[in-house]
């Protein structure tokens, strides 16, 4: 349905030439970093030192190793935003299709799209409720 | 001339990759420096002015310093993915700059007439969102890989604060997408045109504007979002332990995801390349976008000069409990009102244009 609404929309070049610049743009994007870094090599001194090659820790030799245990609300984070990001990419194609010609069809979507929402808010509530957004 | 041609095709593609890049280059070369000497005068001191006339040759000679200096690489960090983790950084925020219009159709001798667009496709803006959330492994893969404590909790922060962002700023979008009906940006562009500047979408989406603003500011970790790099209580963040090429790469990485948000913010929001004058001198709109990117660009720097920086708990409720909602809202109104006065709002804007 994506597809077919956005079919419209005229592209340089055909469906797929569209999408060139994009790869072209890639191998470029990608060697802008990469050139550097290796051509750099001939440019910098490097002089291995035990001392300089520990962690940072502001002069102090460090006693613990780094990838320790970290608070659990950072989990709970990444998985209310998978569940609203999923629900940004289901409003897109709404979005789009939502003010077409058939104008019957825009009174419906509403309402279509205000239960999905409703639910979600119901559970954005919930999270609420339960201190899952609660930063102490 | 035959667009269709491959051949033709790949060549103006590759002259306008050339061109694009080197000037988001120069702007992220001259953004430094435009920060640190504006920065100087709102605190009242003169910022670096020694290096050529008025110290415009600054950037060069930092890049020059930056590049002569030793690469440390911890003996305790995991190596591949610390390389790779500025890399991948400065991939995704540079990936996004292709597909934004930066001038209406113009005409050259012996060329013909072309937009000034170097990649035109259906989901411009799907593709940017999609470029520039994939950001946020670089910052997440340098604090885990640095195996340093600082870096740890500065890209547990950052990645936090990145996603939690995200949402805002993607919702922000829906209002403009339901307005348009469209996710190409170029035809989102022209849609503002005309009606003496009236028919730009910040006038009927101030709303999903400020949002947008808002959470773009926290995307780009800047001032007064910058918790990842709180110099006062985690050293450097996310890359305590970067020198040389590599931090660089970051540093590049932040303001080119600067100057994208900001182009996005300018071809949504404020009509892009539209102005006076343009349908007539269409070489005009360029100068149009890049004024309307440097005034977002100078509102950062302004920003950084004037507000001190959030708490991590003020920053996660303000994104989750604040702006998440007031995105929501903004879907609700713009689609109700679209729904029940849609006719309204099209003979409205005939009627001005």
């Amino acid at each position: 349905m994506l597809l077919q609404a956005t079919a419209t929309a005229h592209t340089v070049g055909g469906p797929i030439t569209a999408y060139w610049p994009v790869m072209i743009f890639f191998v470029v994007a990608i060697g802008f970093p990469i050139l550097p870094i290796i051509l750099g090599r001939f440019l910098r001194p490097a002089k291995y030192e035990k001392g300089k090659m520990r962690p940072y820790e502001c002069g102090i030799d460090p006693t613990t190793e780094a990838h320790d245990r970290f608070t659990v609300r950072y989990y709970i984070v990444a998985m209310l935003f998978l569940i609203f990001d999923v629900e940004t990419i289901f409003l897109l194609p709404w979005a789009i299709i939502f003010m077409g010609d058939d104008f019957s069809f825009t009174k419906f979507a509403l309402l279509e799209m205000f239960v999905f929402i409703g639910i979600l808010v119901v559970g954005y509530y919930y999270a609420w409720r339960k201190g899952a957004l609660e930063w102490a | 001339m035959d667009w269709n041609n491959p051949l033709i095709h790949t060549v103006v593609v590759l002259v306008g990759i050339t061109i694009a890049f080197l000037a988001i280059m120069l702007l992220v070369a001259f953004t430094v420096l435009a920060e640190r000497r504006v920065l100087g005068f709102i605190q009242g001191r003169l910022g670096p002015n020694r290096v050529g006339y008025g110290g415009i040759l600054q950037p060069f000679a930092d890049f020059i310093k930056t590049m002569m200096k030793e690469d440390l690489v911890p003996d305790q960090s995991t190596k591949f993915v610390f390389l790779l983790a500025p890399t991948v950084a400065v991939i995704t925020a540079i990936m996004a700059i292709i597909v934004y219009p930066f001038g209406p159709v113009v005409w050259l001798p012996f060329i013909g007439s072309f937009p000034l667009v170097i990649a035109r496709f259906d989901v411009a803006l799907l593709y940017v969102l999609g470029v520039t959330s994939v950001g946020v492994y670089g910052i997440a893969l340098a604090g885990w890989s640095s195996n340093n404590k600082y870096s740890l909790m500065g890209g547990l922060r950052s990645s936090a604060q990145l996603i939690s962002y995200e949402l805002a700023l993607g919702m922000a979008l829906i209002g403009v997408i339901l307005m348009s009906g469209t996710l190409d940006i170029y035809a989102i562009v022209e849609q503002q045109s005309g009606a003496y500047g009236l028919n730009w979408n910040i006038f009927y989406q101030p709303l999903g504007f400020v949002v947008y603003l808002i959470s773009a500011i926290a995307e780009t970790n800047r001032v007064p979002f910058d918790l990842p790099e709180a110099e006062t209580e985690l050293v450097a963040g996310f890359h305590t332990e970067y020198s040389s090429i590599k931090f660089l790469l970051f540093f590049n990485a932040e303001y080119i995801n600067m100057i994208t948000v900001s182009m996005l913010a300018t071809s949504l929001f404020l009509g892009g390349w539209n102005g006076p004058g343009v349908s007539l001198f269409p070489w005009l709109g360029v100068i149009y976008f890049a004024a309307k990117i440097l005034f977002f660009i100078f509102l950062y720097i302004w920003l950084r000069g004037t507000l001190p920086r959030f708490r991590f708990d003020q920053l996660m409720n303000f994104g989750w409990k604040f702006l998440m909602p007031l995105a929501l809202i903004n879907i609700f109104l713009t689609a109700t009102v679209e729904a029940f006065g849609g006719d309204l709002i099209k003979m409205v804007r005939s009627w001005i244009a």
